[in-house]
C-alpha cells in the first residue's frame, strides 16, 4: 500500500516543489497540498485543497483521506508574505496547533516532518561557536519568525510526547538561498546598498534550495526520526558574502540600523526585525555532524557554493564580476612589474 | 649584510627607541633570527621592513645593490602575491574556518601590524618553545596583565613567528569581547572564540593550540601594585576541557606585560557608566589623551613551561572536581614560580 502525504504551505516555492517531487515518488500514492492561497505554479497531479490550517477543516481532510504522513512547511518567515505580523503569527502558531491537534486525533498519521529553522538558537554574544541539536539558546528569541519557530517546536514536542507511536522529524534549516526562493536573506542581499552593523562581522551559513528539497524528500520517504540541523558545509563571513555579491556595504551603529531597519521594514522591503538584527550582529553557526552521521544527508552545495550560485542565478554581481577583477589584476601586475623592475635597474 | 652596518643601524634604532643595548654587540645573522629558538641573548637587529605578505625572505631595501635580477623577480613575485591577495579580498574568494578565523588576513596583515611591537618595542624573548608540540592539540595557559590584552597578541606572535611549526594560537575570550564592536570582529578574525567548554573542546579535539588566560579581567585590570601576583584562576573549566580532550596543558609565564600600562587608579563610576569591567588610569592615560595609548617599552620574556600531561587520567577524570582543582592549582603554582624566577633574573624593567 502506498502512502498518503499531506503537505502544508504548497503555494510557496519549496512546498510546491516538494509536493511535486513526492507525487513522482513510487512509494507515494497520493499527495494532498494545503494552503490558504492557491499555488501560483502548476502542481500537476498533486491534489490541492484550499484550506486554512487555522480552522478545523484540516482535521476533515486528514481523516477522510487517511493521511499517514504530514509535512508541515507552513511556517512563514516574513510578515510581508502573510499580510502583517499578526496574521503571520496566527498562521504560524495557531495554524501549527490546529494541524497538530488534527494529527493527534487521526490514528492514520504515522509520521510528521516539520520544517523548522536554526533561528530557534537565537543569536547572542554568549553563543558557542557552533550549536549542536542538544544545546539550548543562550538568549531565547523574543520576536518574529524565530519566536514562532521556537513555539512551533514546542508544540511539536508536545505532539511527540502524546503520540509516541508516530515518527517525528524536525529539520532546523539554515538560511535558504536559491534562484527561486524569496527569503529574508535573499531580499537583504538584493538591496542596492547593504546595511551592516558597525564593528561586527557575523558568521553565516546557507543552505541551497535544492538541498533543502532533497533533505525534506529523504525524511518524508524514509524513516529518519529526530531533530537535525541542516546547513551547507563551511561558513561565510557577512562581509565576505557582501563582497561576493559585489554590493557596497553600509556599516551603521547598531542603534541606527534598527531605526533605519524599522523604516525599511514598514515599507515591506526587507525584514529587519530585532531578531534579524541580532543575527546580523552576532551571527549563528550550527554543527551538522548529526545530519551527516545519523540522517545520512550531505548537501551538494557548501555554504560558499550555495552563495555563489545565488549570486549567479540572480545576476547580482554585475559591478565587480570576479573575471573582470582578475583581468585588472593581471594588467596591474604587468604594469607594476615593468615599472618597478625598470625603475630599479635604472637606479 | 655587513656586521658594522648592522651595528650602526642598531645604534640608530636604539637611539630612537631609547633603550640600552646589552651584550652581543657584534651582529649575528639577522635573517636566521626568527628560527633560533629560546635563550638567545636579547638584541635589537637592523630594521626589516614589514611587507604586506609576510615572507621569510629578506626584504630588499636595506640590501646593497648586488644581485639585481634575483631581486627583480623577487619583486615581481611579491607584487603578484599582493595583487592576488587584493583580488581575493575584493571578490570574497577566501576561506574562513567555522570559528571565523581568517588565517590569511590574520597572519599576513593583522599580525604584521603587531610585529614591530613584538620585535622592536618589547623585544620579546621566548624560552622553552621546544615544550610546544609541533602538531596536535595543546592547551596553553598564561598569566594575564597589561590593562589591555596585548600579552595575548604577543603570545600569538611568539608561536606564529618563533615556533618552528609556526602554529596559530586560538584564543578563548570572555563574552564581553564578543559583544564589543570592532573588538569582536578582530577577535574572531584572528582565531579567537568564546571561552566556553563547548568551543574549547571542539578546538582542542580538532588539534589546535588553544590559549586561555584564566585570570580574565581580574588579571588584566589589576593595579600596578599587585603586578605579577596571579589572581584566582576562574573555575578551572580549562582543566576539564584539557582532561576531556586529553591534550597537554602548557603553563606560560609572561614577564614584561605588567609594565606597559601601569594601572595607578581605576575610575569605577566611569567604568560602570561605560559598561566596562574597569576604567584604567595610568601615568599617561587619560592625562596625555591619545598619547597615553603608547605602551612603555618594557622588555618581555615569554617562557613556555613543561607540558602537564592529561592523558594519564581516564576519560571520566574531568568529572572529578578534586582532581580538576588540584591540576588548576598545579598550573597556577607553576606559572607563579616561573614568574618569580624570571623576575629574579631580570636586571631591569626596560632591558
Amino acid at each position: 500500500m502506498g502512502r498518503v502525504v499531506l503537505v502544508t504551505g504548497v503555494a510557496r516555492y519549496l512546498g510546491g516543489r516538494l509536493a511535486q517531487v513526492l507525487q513522482a515518488d513510487p512509494s507515494v500514492d497520493r499527495v494532498i497540498g494545503v494552503d490558504v492561497v492557491p499555488p501560483t505554479a502548476d502542481l500537476g497531479a498533486v491534489e490541492f485543497v484550499r484550506a486554512d490550517i487555522r480552522n478545523p477543516i484540516i482535521s476533515k481532510v486528514i481523516s477522510s483521506a487517511s493521511v499517514d504522513t504530514v509535512v508541515h512547511m507552513a511556517v512563514l518567515a516574513q510578515p510581508g508574505h502573510a499580510g502583517g505580523r499578526t496574521i503571520m503569527k496566527e498562521v504560524n502558531v495557531i495554524g501549527t496547533m490546529q494541524l497538530l491537534a488534527a494529527c493527534q486525533k487521526a490514528p492514520s498519521v504515522r509520521k510528521l516532518v516539520v520544517k523548522s529553522s536554526t533561528t530557534v538558537y537565537g543569536a547572542s554574544p554568549k553563543d558557542p561557536a557552533m550549536f549542536t541539536e542538544d544545546m539550548e539558546p543562550k538568549a531565547l528569541p523574543r520576536s518574529g519568525f524565530a519566536k514562532d519557530s521556537v513555539e512551533v517546536e514546542g508544540y511539536v514536542r508536545g505532539f511527540a510526547r502524546r503520540r509516541p507511536d508516530a515518527d517525528v522529524t524536525v529539520l532546523r534549516f539554515a538560511n535558504f538561498l536559491g534562484a527561486k526562493m524569496e527569503t529574508p536573506m535573499s531580499a537583504y542581499f538584493e538591496l542596492p546598498v547593504i546595511p551592516t552593523v558597525l564593528g561586527f562581522d557575523p558568521r553565516v551559513q546557507f543552505l541551497h534550495q535544492d538541498d533543502g528539497l532533497d533533505c525534506l524528500r529523504l525524511c518524508t520517504v524514509e524513516e529518519r526520526p529526530g531533530t537535525f540541523n541542516v546547513a551547507g558545509r563551511g561558513i561565510l563571513l557577512l562581509s565576505q558574502a557582501i563582497r561576493k555579491a559585489g554590493r557596497p556595504p553600509l556599516p551603521l551603529p547598531s542603534a541606527l540600523v534598527s531605526s533605519v531597519g524599522g523604516l525599511v521594514r514598514r515599507a515591506n522591503v526587507v525584514d529587519f526585525s530585532p531578531e534579524q538584527l541580532r543575527f546580523l550582529t552576532y551571527g549563528r553557526v550550527v554543527d551538522t555532524s548529526r545530519m551527516r552521521d545519523v540522517l545520512g544527508f550531505e548537501p551538494r552545495y557548501t555554504t560558499a557554493e550555495c552563495f555563489d550560485d545565488f549570486v549567479r542565478t540572480r545576476g547580482l554581481n554585475s559591478r565587480f564580476p570576479p573575471a573582470a577583477v582578475a583581468a585588472v589584476e593581471e594588467q596591474l601586475a604587468a604594469v607594476l612589474s615593468a615599472g618597478l623592475g625598470g625603475g630599479r635597474r635604472d637606479g | 649584510m655587513a656586521d658594522p652596518d648592522a651595528a650602526k643601524l642598531d645604534a640608530a634604532k636604539l637611539a630612537v627607541a631609547k633603550v640600552i643595548p646589552i651584550g652581543d654587540g657584534a651582529g649575528g645573522a639577522p635573517k636566521a633570527r626568527r628560527k633560533v629558538p629560546a635563550r638567545k641573548p636579547p638584541r635589537v637587529s637592523a630594521p626589516q621592513p614589514e611587507t604586506l605578505l609576510h615572507d621569510p625572505a629578506p626584504a630588499p631595501e636595506p640590501e646593497p645593490a648586488t644581485a639585481d635580477d634575483v631581486e627583480g623577480s623577487d619583486w615581481d613575485a611579491k607584487v603578484a602575491q599582493a595583487l592576488a591577495f587584493l583580488r581575493r579580498r575584493i571578490t570574497g574568494d577566501y576561506v574562513v574556518d567555522e570559528f571565523g578565523y581568517d588565517a590569511e588576513l590574520s597572519d599576513k596583515v593583522l599580525m604584521a601590524a603587531f610585529r614591530p611591537l613584538y620585535k622592536r618595542w618589547f623585544r620579546v624573548e621566548t624560552r622553552g618553545l621546544e615544550n610546544m608540540p609541533d602538531t596536535g592539540g595543546a592547551l596553553l595557559v598564561a598569566n594575564h596583565s597589561g590593562t589591555i590584552a596585548v600579552d595575548a597578541i604577543m603570545t600569538q606572535l611568539a608561536l606564529l613567528d618563533d615556533h618552528p611549526a609556526h602554529r596559530p594560537l586560538r584564543m578563548l575570550g570572555a563574552n564581553l569581547v564578543f559583544s564589543t564592536p570592532v573588538v569582536s570582529e578582530f577577535a574572531r578574525k584572528t582565531g579567537a572564540t568564546l571561552a566556553c567548554n563547548a568551543d574549547a573542546e571542539r578546538m582542542l579535539s580538532s588539534g589546535e593550540v588553544v590559549g586561555v588566560w584564566p585570570e580574565g579581567f581580574k588579571g588584566v585590570g589589576k593595579p600596578y601594585s599587585e603586578r605579577y601576583k596571579l589572581q584566582r584562576f576562574g573555575r578551572g573549566g580549562f582543566v576539564s576541557a584539557a582532561l576531556r580532550t586529553q591534550v597537554p596543558i602548557i603553563p606560560v609565564s609572561i614577564v614584561g606585560a605588567e609594565e606597559i600600562y601601569p594601572i595607578i587608579g581605576n575610575a569605577k563610576t566611569l567604568a560602570r557608566l561605560l559598561g566596562l569591567p574597569y576604567f584604567p588610569i595610568t601615568p599617561t592615560f587619560p592625562l596625555l589623551g591619545p598619547l597615553g595609548a603608547i605602551p612603555f617599552p618594557s622588555k618581555w620574556i615569554i617562557e613556555f613551561g613543561e607540558p602537564i600531561r592529561t592523558d594519564v587520567y581516564d576519560g571520566n577524570a574531568a568529572d572529578d572536581p578534586m582532581l580538576v582543582f588540584n591540576l588548576t592549582d598545579q598550573v597556577r603554582e607553576t606559572i607563579q614560580h616561573t614568574l618569580y624566577k624570571l623576575l629574579m633574573q631580570r636586571r631591569s624593567v626596560f632591558f
